[in-house]
């Protein structure tokens, strides 16, 4: 599998590490919910189709990516930039 | 079976040379030619069988004359070379090979394990499933039993043995991009690449063999008006000469992966005497491919038949590419037993090479006229509408024994004729090798006119060409690799006009034009041992139990019979082994399916997947400071990819006898530390104190400039993740130490949080581990070290209070201290330029000359951070919480951080956790690393209580200790227990402590 890498280009997947579901989202700071903290740790949907996913470029330009992919098809739908400059890098 | 050597003319012996090459097997010296494979030459030297097999042990030949050999498996070299069920039929002859034969005692000759038939019919289907996991008839005892009986049997069963002795040799890896890769280089290989190269575009050419060609080496057809082998030869040189063009021979490609990505293997020096010792034994390939063509052939399957497995039966194109490639006999006197058509066309072959054909059997009433004239031509009996009923012989084939066959029933007469042979040549039709595209998922379909399964519709870019695609014969492998060539381009967006593409169209072809569809016929079934999967020892029979048994789904089918599944993956008998389920089962074979191939196409040197990632071209960390602690003697020690002296042996010492010396010293004087791998992470901005707030678990919004804190970094569900110290350099800038091992995964832990959490924290992070060399100097005469050489900045108590930081001047070397402790004792980090590494070290041990200063390695360092209670790796295990560990206080209640809500679960509070304490031991003892904390005796130990995590000798204690972790271990100080290790053989019997062993008030470090 290749990911676009929006610093680097297409690049070999093994160049970059998984870094999980991208559409878990962390509780704010001051959300004490048990709960919340829960269901951000661990409850995923699994899904047979489109899953967005975070991956970070770690043996390359160190970028966060969010890759959008076709858990049947192995489709890499599309890779967008995600972080404090990810504006700059679109 | 004999095979020899036939008269080397014109076409006969294509692949070989007259150079006589001398090769052993079994010990005993043979002679081969130069183009041999270690199986021609084998047959050529008249020795028949060569393996035995898997269950029953019975004799085996020679069954292909490819990489689909399921028989003649045999192991090469010796010490760290051994290289098990290598497949005589690829291996290329050198001078002084050596092959052995496996899975036989005495001797493959004579082998006292095939007793094993004897009990054939409790080896059947599902044997290991029907005899180990029933009821146990005592408790546990009858179960041991089994197990014992499970071992032996799995011992008497099996291929060859590998080794554990490391293997010598080195292999790489190379990444390659192609426009088109070609798979196969044969008719339909040829003529793809010739196509796509013409186009300009980047092509990789892949060949299995050493002589790329494919069916053309062989066969006796023309093309062009030259023999096929010259053409292709040809054809061959010209590509290799293009610019644009890559040819690989000996290259199996093996796996077909998402993006059109390729694995493939060269050998490079396998086949050669000598080894040039600058050449990988092989290389990995990974190609990216824009589009492929797959043009891998087919693959001869055999009939099933009452001893079938006999040495001296093989498949007919083997048997024919034999005596035409190798200019071998594969028998005195060949009986071709066929379903089709390319059996008499083998047949005939071998009559023109100089082999005696006697019969032809064909299970076919109807002849075409034009075959059975190849009969006459051939001067072999015709036996039409007949089959093998079977074979005589025990150790080999002395003869067949034949009767009229009844196509559509199925059924044997009860007539019977002899036929003395000892060489049959079986055709029970091609099955495509459509392996890589059933990989990548595409789903075969069955045809029935072919009789055999195509490639499915294809889910990446690639195109079939040739007999892969059931495209068979020359014409159509020709016609078929143009096309597949243009629908590559097309992928790649180049079209070639209509025009041009026909004026480049196919060679002329001067040869047999034949039905390649077998009849739909797969057994014989006389009763009899007849096996459909060679390798395995798989019979028909063992495929009717199965469907009998209820296992009716071909996945299942598989599993429970072990069909298809050895080293050979069932190349020549998964087809066959569906054929007879599918009748068993009444329903047609496109029904039952077939199973998804799995990537390697054939077994891979695990060498060269690791590539040169082991071994001397592995990458090593080494820090500044290695080529010192070399020089001092210090036992180098790969600590991940670190290289760290482990002690700094003394003539004479032990590693014990060193880490005692260097830990008393250290408490007694002074010592330094190399503590360069520690990881650093320059955390700046203004956000940088609110962004440290949140990821440690203890307050670090109010940490004066010029101070340092010990932190800890938890995950968010809870559990401690890593720890060190930060130090706060200025206003908005810090410099974080990270465990060693932790460096990695600690960046990327931040560098989450930043990107994804909280971009809108102004934090940057920055990994700067290589740009900072530290030295720890720790003892109770580390101050006035210090005081010795550092200038431009006060070293004394109240210039440099306990976690404090200065900047200061060693010589000329601008340095950077703070005042830390993992001891216990007064000590100091003294950080520089990485460069400044080697000289820093100098400068500390000279100013520590009169204080007896002492360099000290890792298991130093451990014991001083055991016995004061530090925490480190191996209680940091992903198991343990700050309360687990003691760490309590290190929690701040009054902010929100990274599992700091988690950290609130109920079972966090749990008394019976396992909780932080030390073990002493009482009896004088070592206590081994990962024992059980038990309080029964060595052989009723009763349950685990907790185990032991960083285990040393400890001067301060005298005894041998270890930090443990134990249930509920707070409240137990004082009790006695045993530290279990019944795999070292130790019972240590120990005292629960406390685990601050080592001045608990802290006084000395503050000192």
């Amino acid at each position: 599998m290749r990911l676009t890498c929006p610093y680097c280009g297409p690049r070999d997947h093994q160049e970059f590490t998984y870094r999980g579901d991208a559409s878990a989202v962390r509780p704010v700071l001051d959300n004490t919910s048990i709960d919340d903290h829960n269901a951000y740790i661990y409850d995923r949907t699994n899904p047979d189709g489109l899953h967005r996913e975070l991956w970070n470029h770690t043996s390359g330009c160190r970028t966060h990516i969010i890759v959008e992919r076709n858990t049947i098809t192995h489709d890499v739908v599309s890779c967008e930039p995600v972080g404090p400059f990810a504006e700059q890098l679109k | 079976m004999s095979g020899f050597r036939l008269n080397l003319r014109d076409g006969v012996g294509a692949n070989l040379s007259d150079n006589a090459i001398s090769f052993s097997f079994d010990g005993k010296n043979y002679r081969g030619l130069e183009g041999d494979t270690l199986a021609s030459a084998l047959l050529a030297n008249g020795v028949s069988i060569i393996a035995r097999s898997f269950k029953y042990h019975r004799p085996r030949g020679v069954f292909t004359a490819g990489s689909e050999e399921p028989n003649a498996l045999i192991t090469l070299h010796s010490g760290g070379r051994t290289e098990p069920n290598i497949r005589a039929t690829e291996v290329e002859l050198y001078e002084g090979l050596v092959a052995r034969s496996q899975n036989r005692w005495p001797s493959v000759n004579f082998d006292l394990m095939a007793v094993n038939q004897l009990a054939g019919k409790a080896f059947s289907a599902g044997f290991y499933y029907k005899t180990f996991m029933g009821p146990a008839l005592q408790g546990h005892k009858a179960t041991r039993f089994w197990w014992l009986c499970e071992q032996l049997i799995r011992r008497a069963a099996g291929l060859g043995r590998g080794t554990t002795i490391p293997d010598p040799d080195h292999y790489a890896r190379m990444n390659a991009f192609c426009d088109v890769l070609v798979v196969g280089s044969g008719a339909a290989g040829l003529s793809a690449a010739r196509r796509a190269a013409a186009s300009g575009a980047r092509i990789i050419v892949c060949e299995e063999s050493a002589r790329a060609g494919g069916a053309l080496v062989s066969t006796p057809d023309f093309i062009d008006g030259e023999p096929a082998r010259d053409w292709s030869a040809d054809q061959i040189s010209e590509l290799s000469a293009m610019d644009n063009v890559c040819v690989l021979t000996r290259t199996t490609v093996q796996s077909y992966f998402d993006d059109n990505t390729f694995f493939a293997v060269e050998r490079v020096t396998d086949h050669l005497s000598h080894k040039d010792k600058t050449s990988p034994r092989q290389r990995a390939w990974n190609i990216r491919a824009r589009s492929a063509v797959i043009a891998t052939g087919a693959l001869e399957r055999p009939m099933v038949f009452a001893g079938n497995d006999r040495p001296g039966i093989m498949l007919a194109d083997s048997a024919r590419r034999y005596a035409i490639e190798f200019g071998t006999a594969p028998g005195r006197a060949v009986a071709v037993f066929t379903n089709n058509d390319t059996g008499w066309l083998a047949a005939r072959d071998m009559a023109k090479a100089g082999v005696i054909v006697t019969a032809i059997v064909d299970v076919r009433a109807d002849i075409e006229p034009s075959i059975r004239s190849i009969g006459e031509e051939c001067r072999a009996t015709i036996h039409s509408g007949s089959a093998i009923k079977s074979v005589k012989g025990m150790r080999g084939v002395s003869g067949i024994v034949i009767a009229n066959y009844n196509e559509l029933t199925g059924e044997l007469g009860d007539d019977s004729k002899s036929i003395a042979c000892d060489c049959v040549a079986v055709s029970g039709g091609w099955s495509p090798a459509f392996h890589l595209t059933s990989q990548q998922g595409g789903k075969p379909t069955w045809d029935a006119e072919l009789q055999a399964f195509l490639p499915g519709e294809p889910l990446q870019k690639w195109h079939g060409a040739g007999a892969m695609a059931g495209e068979f014969g020359l014409t159509r492998a020709f016609r078929s690799g143009e096309e597949a060539a243009l629908k590559a381009l097309a992928d790649i967006g180049v079209t070639i006009p209509k025009q041009a593409a026909k004026a480049g169209s196919g060679p002329d072809i001067d040869g047999d034009e034949i039905d390649y569809a077998p009849a739909p016929v797969f057994e014989i079934n006389s009763g009899g041992k007849s096996f459909v999967d060679l390798q395995h020892d798989v019979t028909a029979e063992d495929v009717r139990l199965a469907h009998r048994e209820g296992f009716v789904s071909v996945e299942h089918l598989k599993r429970y019979t072990t069909l298809g599944m050895a080293t050979d993956q069932g190349k020549t008998s998964n087809v066959t082994g569906l054929a007879i389920m599918a009748a068993a089962s009444n329903k047609p074979i496109a029904d039952t399916g077939t199973t998804r191939f799995r990537p390697p196409y054939t077994p891979v040197a695990m060498g060269a997947i690791a590539g040169e990632k082991y071994g001397h071209l592995a990458a090593e960390r080494l820090t500044p400071m290695h080529d010192i602690h070399v020089d001092l003697g210090a036992n180098m020690y790969a600590n991940g990819p670190w290289m760290r002296p482990e002690t700094y042996n003394l003539p004479g010492e032990t590693v014990e006898q060193a880490y005692i010396r260097e830990t008393r010293a250290v408490r007694a004087g002074a010592g330094l530390v190399d503590v360069s791998t520690l990881g650093k992470i320059d955390v700046q901005g203004p956000d940088a104190a609110e962004f440290l707030n949140r990821v440690y678990s203890n307050g670090f919004a109010k940490l004066p400039v010029g101070k340092a804190r010990y932190g800890l970094m938890l995950r968010e569900d809870g559990f401690l993740f890593d720890d060190g110290t930060t130090w706060r350099l200025d206003e908005h800038r810090y410099l974080m130490t990270t465990t060693t091992a932790g460096a990695g995964r600690v960046m990327e832990h931040l560098e989450y949080y930043r990107d994804f959490v909280w971009p809108d924290l102004k934090v940057a992070l920055a990994s700067v581990s290589d740009e900072w060399a530290g030295v720890a100097v720790a003892g109770p005469k580390s101050r006035d070290l210090l005081k010795a050489c550092v200038k431009k900045c006060e070293v004394t108590d109240k210039g440099l209070p306990f976690m404090g930081i200065v900047d200061g001047v060693i010589g000329d070397i601008p340095v950077k201290i703070a005042r830390l402790s993992f001891s216990g004792e007064l000590a100091f980090e003294v950080y520089c330029g990485a460069h400044w590494g080697s000289a820093l070290w100098h400068a500390l041990m000279s100013a520590g000359e009169k204080f007896n200063v002492v360099p000290y390695g890792l298991e130093a360092l451990s014991t001083l951070r055991i016995e004061k209670g530090h925490v480190a790796g191996p209680e940091l295990n992903g198991r343990t919480t700050p309360h687990d560990l003691g760490l309590s206080g290190m929690v701040s209640s009054k902010k929100n951080f990274v599992g700091s809500v988690l950290l609130q679960r109920e079972t966090f509070g749990k008394e019976d956790r396992l909780q932080l304490v030390a073990v002493k031991s009482l009896d004088g003892q070592r206590i081994r690393g990962g024992s059980h904390l038990v309080a029964g005796s060595k052989v009723q130990p009763g349950g685990s209580q907790g185990h032991t995590t960083s285990t040393c000798f400890s001067p301060e204690l005298g005894s041998y200790i270890s930090l443990a972790l134990l249930e509920g271990g707070y409240k137990r100080h004082g009790e006695k227990l045993f530290a279990t290790n019944p795999v070292r053989n130790a019972h240590v019997a120990v005292e629960v402590i406390s685990h601050h062993m080592v001045d608990p008030e802290g006084g000395r470090m503050r000192g």
